[in-house]
């Protein structure tokens, strides 16, 4: 059969693109890139990009907007699940992660511009009898005004907060985590230090990928940062992507030793955090025995849960601003609510929707059926060997994850351009399965394996082949995580807009880079429009999974 | 081993139902100290629960009540870290994260001297037979080297009264008896009031005490 050869085949289609992609940022990095005549190698490229003014304040502002953010996040997160670990609140948190993690992250932004801007929703409701403001007032809370970033980290700490409590909540699902903290509190210790001394010590190696990944998309995100971002300069990866569209294709060579710089910040990072994590670990081994035994974390809890609360009343008041807007008919400034509704955004929006809205499904449904066969493929693969996946290869099934898409994509155009495939729909969806393939085989990775397999052996037994027992009895009974890998790994390629941008060499436009594109425009009810699209695609695809999952067998 | 002291832990009219079920008929129980009650009872019988009850982590499903006294205190709304009831389960549980010495630190009270702390943990490890060995691994011990382990960080952590959930279950036979004695001696030995929940009526005999068996509910 094919099983055998499909551990290969993944990482063959996972890791050439990211190999040939590095390579093809490399070589117009020193000076070779034919198509615009420079066959010579040189330094030149990165003499250009060493005496560009702003790339100092790009490069701190990157590294102090990736590593804020995801600090942040991930306090957030382990401060939601120490302060509620043992109560109710558990379960609301988790019911609340669903539709965060679904919402595109570039959806999010533009919401929270239109929530945060200065004639923003949350100016309307203090104005004019707070802020003394009846016309919008002339300064911008994000873009070139918010030199730090501010806006920038918000955005980004609402989409990866869910994501590492996600993570860390499935890593908890690892370890039994409940008896150890009734052994530890049993020996008196509150219910919060109980966590730090004993169950986070487990539970970070089990999310130190995550978090990986949390901090190489902060340091590297393109969309987001092209959304609600600094731009005077922006942030290193922005600046990559302004060169590459720069009218003079000259400016690519030093747009791929930006690329090049930005893959060796992102390394330099991880290995830091990592650093960092150890560091903390080895000083706080004494704390951890020397018998302090905590309070009850009352305050701390209503802390964490003020922060996770304001991050999810940001989160859900930016959908609605999105939702309103695209409504909207008349909505001048400072009115709390639109004059005037009106279906006229949508409808005028019909044509195009349609188009690039197919674009996209098609897209992501390709993207996600070929992950899903290979995925499937490769855990039962798996499962018949009684082989499991060891740490090594969870890296390099994380590996797109951590290398920078504005590194390797730019190869991956160079490549296609050269040999002719690029704005292909292989090209497309093969990017798009990058990004996809990662989350579709980690979703499905843990109910695969723990499948009872007594459940096969007695099909077997009363006669049924292998393919039978596969397609009668496995993937019914597995159906549901099968259906929730399906829509994760859609709402992954949904979300996805470098990938889209260079692979499809600007032929095909989906929702997201619509959406992107129109955000530097002023048009807030089409951007509504396309940013709501954007978030309702994944949402269906949830929703229909949720159908197919508990649906019972005829 | 200074234990807790001597304290006595006293249910009175305990009665835990499920859906408005009560599992079993209203419990009083006096447990002296260094006395071990064990509470038998078929699998569903509600000697978990009645456990779980005393240490304060029933599941919210059920609604409990009557008093858990321990020592003229109230139990009752007490979270589980200011009981005072040390707890041992059918798995050790050690941590992993930590090696065995760490681990016996890990049930010290704050406040002692450094000086005083090694000395409490090398008394601990010389106790579980184990002297030398503090270094360890809890990974590498013995399923009987690790429950002593198990039981010596919580009389370290100095309960005032043990509750013991199936403790011996998971032991083969020959070690079982020895784990008895083991545990009964160190509970007597601190005064620890005792309550052993087992289904194992070598348990109770080996327990010496009071024994008390509830009866199979209606939904078993």
């Amino acid at each position: 059969m094919l099983l055998a050869l499909t551990p290969a085949l993944t990482l063959f289609l996972l890791l050439t693109p990211i190999a040939a992609g590095l390579t093809g940022t490399l070589l117009p990095a020193f000076g070779w890139l034919p198509v615009v005549g420079a066959t010579r190698f040189s330094l030149e490229p990165w003499r250009i990009l060493l005496v560009e003014p702003g790339l100092w304040r790009s490069l701190t502002l990157t590294l102090w907007t990736g590593f804020a953010t995801t600090a942040l996040a991930l306090l957030l997160a382990l401060a939601l699940l120490a302060t509620c670990q043992h109560t109710r609140w558990l379960e609301r948190i988790r019911r609340a992660l669903a539709p965060l993690l679904a919402t595109p992250h570039a959806a999010l932004a533009l919401g929270l511009a239109f929530l945060i801007a200065p004639s923003g929703w949350l100016a309307r409701w203090l104005s004019p009898w707070a802020t003394g403001w009846d016309r919008p007032p002339d300064f911008a809370a994000f873009g070139p005004q918010d030199p730090w970033g501010v806006s920038l980290i918000l955005a980004l700490i609402l989409k990866e907060t869910p994501y590492l409590l996600f993570m860390s909540l499935a890593g908890l699902g690892q370890l039994p985590a409940g008896a150890l903290l009734t052994v530890a509190r049993s020996l008196g210790y509150g219910p919060v230090t109980a966590f730090l001394k004993v169950v986070l010590p487990q539970l970070y190696p089990l999310i130190r990928l995550p978090v990986f990944a949390a901090l190489a998309f902060a340091l590297t995100v393109v969309d987001v940062a092209l959304i609600i971002g600094p731009s005077t300069p922006p942030t290193l990866a922005v600046q990559a992507l302004r060169w590459f569209n720069h009218p003079d294709l000259h400016w690519r060579l030093p747009a791929a030793a930006a690329a090049i710089l930005l893959t060796l910040l992102t390394v330099c990072s991880l290995a830091g955090w990592e650093g960092v994590v150890r560091l903390l670990a080895r000083f706080s081994r004494p704390w951890l025995t020397h018998g302090g035994r905590g309070g009850a974390g009352h305050g701390f809890r209503r802390l964490a849960l003020g922060a996770g609360g304001l991050a999810l009343a940001l989160a859900s008041l930016s959908v609605l601003a999105l939702f309103l807007w695209s409504f909207a008919r008349r909505w001048s400034f400072p009115l709390v609510w639109p004059e005037q509704l009106t279906l006229e955004n949508w409808s005028g929006q019909t044509h195009q929707l349609l188009e690039v809205g197919w674009n996209t499904f098609a897209i992501g449904a390709a993207a996600t059926l070929l992950a899903l066969l290979l995925s499937i493929d490769c855990l039962e693969h798996e499962t018949r060997r009684r082989l499991t996946v060891s740490g090594r290869s969870l890296w390099l099934l994380y590996l797109p994850l951590l290398v920078p898409q504005v590194g390797f994509l730019f190869g991956v155009q160079v490549l296609l351009a050269w040999s002719g495939l690029d704005g292909g729909w292989p090209a497309l969806v093969w990017t798009h399965l990058l990004f996809v393939l990662p989350y579709v085989f980690l979703s499905l990775a843990d109910p695969w394996r723990a499948f009872d397999r007594r459940y096969e052996h007695t099909a077997l037994a009363l006669g049924a082949s292998p393919i039978r027992t596969f397609w009668r009895i496995k993937l019914p009974m597995l159906r549901g995580p099968v259906a929730v890998a399906a829509a994760v790994g859609f709402a992954v390629s949904v979300a996805q807009y470098l990938p889209t941008l260079f692979a499809g060499a600007g032929r095909y436009a989906t929702i997201s880079t619509e959406a992107v594109t129109l955000a530097s425009g002023a048009n807030r009810r089409i951007i509504g429009v396309y940013a709501v699209a954007q978030a309702a695609l994944p949402l269906l695809g949830f929703g229909l999974a949720l159908w197919v999952a508990r649906r019972r067998e005829r | 081993m200074s234990g807790g002291g001597s304290q006595t832990l006293i249910l009175a009219g305990v009665c835990i139902s499920l859906q408005h079920r009560p599992l079993f008929p209203p419990l009083n129980l006096t447990v002296h100290p260094g006395e071990v009650v064990t509470v038998m009872g078929p699998s569903g019988c509600g000697k978990s629960t009645l456990l779980s009850y005393v240490c304060g982590t029933l599941a919210p499903a059920f609604q409990a009540e009557g008093a858990v006294r321990l020592g003229g205190r109230d139990l009752a709304g007490l979270p589980l870290e200011r009981r005072r009831v040390g707890i041992l389960f059918q798995d050790a549980l050690l941590f992993p994260h930590l090696s065995v010495a760490e681990n016996l630190a890990f049930g010290l009270p704050s406040g002692l001297s450094r000086r005083e702390r090694q000395r409490r943990v090398a008394d601990a490890l010389l106790d579980a037979e184990l002297a030398g060995l503090g270094g360890r691994d809890p990974a590498m011990l013995s399923g009987g080297q690790r429950a002593r382990v198990a039981l010596l960080r919580t009389l370290l952590s100095e309960p005032e009264a043990l509750v013991l959930d199936e403790p011996f279950s998971r032991l083969d036979a020959g070690l079982r008896a020895r784990m008895r004695t083991f545990i009964f001696e160190h509970a007597r030995q601190c005064g620890l009031p005792t309550l052993l929940v087992t289904h194992d009526s070598a348990d109770a005999q080996a327990a010496g005490g009071p024994v008390i068996t509830l009866g199979a509910s209606a939904a078993d």
